[in-house]
């Protein structure tokens, strides 16, 4: 079976197996030169196998964006107490579907990615926490590492080097905030997922109180190919700050939405006019969500020009945060869109923080408001403020998430706002 | 601090331009209060975790990207803080904004309305006017169990109480279900608060009326209530409380802090038996005569003629004492004995004991005792034996028929009957209430209950601690610490103790076991017997 989303351009790394069923056994995986990754780093050790990760200049794909190789480097060296690496496939940032096809298609690739993080920060336990709704992505990972088990890549004296990997699945009740990582951290222990205080961070009191690691999927799985590779090789794709190749999840307003995998760097309009096949019905686009819902929103003018690294979607005004890139022609309803997101952050609020509690759903109302044609011009003023109280006060950035698609939304798109406020005129309503 | 000559670390910062040095491991909000400057505040309990949640206390560290909380923001050398700057006031009003749009502004139906810390914050600093235009949600009612019930409307969701049950009473019993705004407080499935030992404590925590005693539900508005410091009369732990009194009532009991007895705490126990300090048909005047003899009489009547017969009597005396009575009357109980010509046959006390001690886990000072009063053992340092059973009955045979002098004090004899001190030759009965056991005495003197009186009592941990009137008493009731310390007095040839703090001072001299204690000494905080400060 091939896979739908394929593009001549791509540069498949992560990707190269999606479609092929023999990847995902042990076998199929060792055929491309798995389990590679994790027998050289056994090999060359722990502190060169953080040294080859940190060369790589691999940042973390779960949206921060923050060095792997450094966020490794702080764990503790000493083994006083037990260290845990955690890896993040709660992926439910609304737009995104790479950490889905990473497990379904290449259970082993994270695996081998779980192993390499888990010996590169001293952990002999690794706990992959996966997403509630993913149903059939747990039982390809549930099977593949039952047969990794019986095959020795997991458990007790792994590839006979005499280290202990073990890798647990939990699979999560199905909720946004569990994929914040100290809100997973309380949700594994059996906890309400409800992110904590920083300081501490993960690396001095994590998971069951003792130093722990969280790691996305993808970025996991890179590792794995950085651990067989080096990190040099990784620096042939991407920028200097945004090294290596990342999968873009495209959805929206494009003739062939999908999973693509580039150098980061890739230009925007090239992702979405020639890999996507462009908008249907040649309409003309409108706005772009660049990384997942929690990012700003780009206008047509920002897109262009815009290459997909971190710094490049920067300079654009947003941020790459998870390479979910939403697109929107001309026909979306852009209040619409933006009250469904608050929808979402509202319900997902783990109500905490009162700024979060209080702040997601009190825009929520204002904007089904104004949908409803209900508003009023002073609400702009109020949804904007509302916003501002949110960004930056709370313990995590959920709400933040929320405030930042309301502010470029009636920054950029003013006029979709007042145009329903003055004449009861609804954009692309349809 | 002088201890081994270390000096604890301590660090210097500036707070709103007034520089401030704090021991290390202070936080910002308390190195704030240490200068008289309030950081609003509702998750953050000086008694619980910080989890850091109501984001109100946020302030601004200079070089700091944004607002820290200051509840779990450390103070360091060099800090500058601002809890005043632009910053940090439109945050504390945005954030109280935040609650307005969803707590119902009840204030004039709600408990808490006069201590409430939404109502005094958004005095303070809240908007002129919401700009909330959406119907509020509505969650209603919940009766928890126990004494306990629910207003979700107006919870400001700090979890106070359910950290309080976790951490404290480690009894979780409380927790938070659903999210975001949807979320509530609520008991689990098939328990509530129902027989919980502590959790009337989750009432007190509550920054709003969330959390409401149905005992006190719309008895009393919290401007109208006295305070007074006291002492919890239920067991002898002595709890420190404050009787909240109003139209000469006790309304309600609330633990005081005291980190050496009770912490923040107190326990549902202590807390819910109070109304007998309210019970009507108080002994009103001095009574003298047996049966169809009694009258009443005046105090210095009813003193002179009881002089008298004291002076003249020659017998063995029998004393009954009572642990709910203060160090003060018993000592002057104890010392009209010794004036006596007679021998002290007998010097008794009885006391209620449960079959368990009931502790805090999470705060092991604070235990409810056995012994549910709160004077046993300064009835013991004083002198009196414990006599009876745990019920707090009997043992007073030899006494009922003791043929000579009998001085009963505080005890009602309620499970006496009529023959009780038939024989005595004298029968003084200094109490609260008429006894059927009283009839045959030949003085009935009317005193106060420790509510309406000034004094001190030895909890269990042998601490002295003081109690304050918080009660007027009625008519011609007198503090028993007056009455027996004029009939000593009198029978010394001396000046009669005018105040408590005197009492206090003549028992002291008299008792080794408080020596180099003082009345200013042992303060509202107490002070443990033998303990070095006491002399200080």
């Amino acid at each position: 079976m091939a896979y739908p989303y394929r593009h001549d351009k791509e540069t498949r790394v992560l990707s190269e197996c999606f479609g092929d069923p023999a990847a995902r056994t042990v076998a199929g995986w060792k055929a491309v030169g798995g389990y590679g990754g994790i027998a050289r780093a056994l090999e060359i050790g722990r502190e060169a196998t953080i040294e080859d990760v940190k060369a790589s200049g691999l940042r973390g794909r779960g949206g921060a964006g923050f060095p792997t190789g450094l966020k490794w480097s702080f764990m503790p060296k000493t083994a006083a107490r037990p260290h845990y690496l955690l890896c993040n496939a709660d992926e439910s940032e609304p737009g995104t579907f790479k950490d889905r096809e990473i497990i379904r298609w290449t259970p082993h690739q994270l695996i081998e990615g779980c192993l390499v993080g888990s010996y590169a920060i001293g952990a002999s336990h690794c706990y992959i926490y996966l997403r509630g709704e993913f149903f059939e992505t747990t039982n390809v990972l549930a099977r593949a590492l039952e047969e990794a088990y019986a095959e020795g890549l997991v458990g007790s004296d792994i590839l006979g080097s005499g280290v202990d990997i073990d890798i647990t699945l939990h699979v999560g009740a199905g909720a946004y905030i569990c994929g914040e990582e100290t809100g997973l951290m309380s949700s594994l222990e059996g906890r309400r997922g409800e992110p904590r205080i920083k300081p501490p961070f993960p690396a001095a009191v994590g998971a069951f109180g003792m130093p722990s690691t969280i790691n996305n999927v993808e970025t996991l799985a890179a590792a794995a190919h950085i651990a067989r590779h080096g990190g040099e090789w990784y620096r042939q794709w991407g920028t200097e700050r945004s090294p290596g190749t990342k999968l873009f999840c495209v959805s929206g307003h494009v003739n062939k939405p999908g999973n693509y995998e580039f150098p980061l760097g890739f230009p925007l309009m090239e992702l979405i006019e020639d890999v996507c096949g462009g908008i249907p019905a040649g309409n003309a686009l409108k706005a772009v969500i660049p990384g997942g819902s929690s990012v700003p929103i780009m206008d047509a003018a920002d897109c262009r020009g815009c290459t997909l690294c971190y710094e490049g979607v920067e300079a654009a005004g947003s941020m790459l945060g998870c390479a979910s890139v939403i697109v929107m022609d001309e026909t979306s309803d852009i209040v619409k869109q933006v009250r469904r997101m608050a929808h979402f952050y509202a319900h997902e609020s783990c109500g905490q923080c009162t700024p979060c509690r209080e702040g997601t759903t009190w825009a929520t109302r204002i904007l089904q408001r104004i949908e409803d044609g209900r508003g009023t011009e002073d609400d702009l003023d109020t949804l904007v403020q509302i916003s501002e109280q949110m960004t930056g006060t709370t313990i995590c950035v959920l709400s933040d998430s929320l405030a930042m698609p309301i502010i470029s939304s009636i920054e950029k798109f003013r006029e979709d706002y007042l145009a329903l406020i003055r004449r009861g005129e609804r954009v692309g309503a349809a | 601090m002088a201890d081994n000559g270390r000096k604890a670390e301590t660090v210097t910062l500036t707070i709103d331009g007034r520089e401030v040095t704090v021991p290390k491991g202070t936080s910002l909000l308390h190195a704030a209060e240490s200068v008289g400057t309030e950081v609003p505040h509702y998750c953050y309990h000086p008694g619980l975790t910080a989890p850091a949640q109501c984001r109100i206390c946020l302030v601004e560290v200079e070089g700091a990207p944004k607002l820290q909380p200051s509840c779990v923001t450390m103070a360091a050398d060099g800090q500058v803080v601002h809890t005043d700057s632009p910053a940090a006031k439109r945050m504390r009003q945005g954030v109280l904004e935040f609650y307005l749009v969803n707590h119902p502004l009840d204030c004039p139906i709600c408990d808490m309305s006069g201590e409430c810390k939404l109502q005094d914050y958004v005095f303070d600093e809240g908007r002129e006017r919401g700009r909330g235009r959406e119907p509020k949600r509505v969650f209603g009612r919940d009766d928890f169990g126990g004494d306990v019930l629910y207003y979700g409307d107006r919870c400001v969701m700090c979890t106070r109480c359910v950290r309080f049950m976790d951490e404290v009473a480690r009894d979780s019993r409380l927790t938070v279900v659903e999210r975001g705004s949807r979320a509530v407080i609520d008991t689990f499935f098939d328990r509530g608060l129902e027989g919980a030992s502590f959790a009337g404590n989750v009432v007190d925590i509550c920054p709003v009326g969330a959390l409401v005693s149905k005992d006190f539900l719309h008895k009393a508005r919290a401007w109208d209530l006295d305070h007074t410091p006291s002492i919890c009369p239920n067991c002898s732990h002595g709890c420190n409380i404050e009787l909240h009194t109003r139209d000469n009532l006790v309304q309600r009991l609330k633990p005081r802090e005291n980190q050496e007895v009770n912490g923040h705490w107190m326990c549902d126990y202590g807390r819910a038996n109070y109304e007998w300090l309210n019970r009507p048909g108080r002994l009103e005047a001095p009574a003298t005569g047996r049966g169809s003899d009694r009258r009443t009489a005046d105090w210095k009547e009813a003193l002179e003629l009881l002089f008298g017969r004291l002076a003249a009597a020659e017998g063995d005396v029998a004393l009954v004492g009572s642990a709910r009575c203060s160090n003060e009357a018993l000592a002057g109980l104890g010392a009209l004995g010794d004036e006596m010509r007679g021998r002290t046959a007998q010097r008794v006390f009885r006391a209620p004991r449960a079959a368990d001690e009931v502790p805090l886990p999470g705060f092991p000072l604070l235990v409810r005792r056995r012994d549910l009063v709160p004077n046993a053992h300064g009835a013991g340092l004083l002198g009196f034996q414990r006599c009876g059973d745990d019920g707090g009955e009997g043992g007073l045979d030899e006494v009922a028929a003791h043929g000579e002098v009998i001085i009963v004090l505080g005890d009602d004899l309620a499970d006496q009957d009529g023959d009780f001190g038939a024989n005595a030759s004298l029968f003084v009965y200094l109490g609260t209430f008429e006894s059927a056991a009283a009839g045959n005495a030949d003085f009935v003197l009317p005193i106060t209950t420790f509510a309406e009186e000034d004094g001190s009592f030895v909890n269990a941990q042998e601490r002295v601690q003081r109690f304050q009137q918080g009660l007027r008493p009625p008519e011609s009731a007198r503090p028993a610490w007056l009455v027996l310390g004029a009939l000593v007095a009198a029978l010394r040839g001396e000046k009669t103790p005018d105040s408590a703090p005197e009492a206090f001072a003549r028992l002291v001299a008299a008792h080794p076991a408080f020596e180099g204690l003082s009345w200013e000494a042992v303060g509202d905080a107490g002070v443990a017997l033998g303990a070095e400060a006491a002399h200080g």
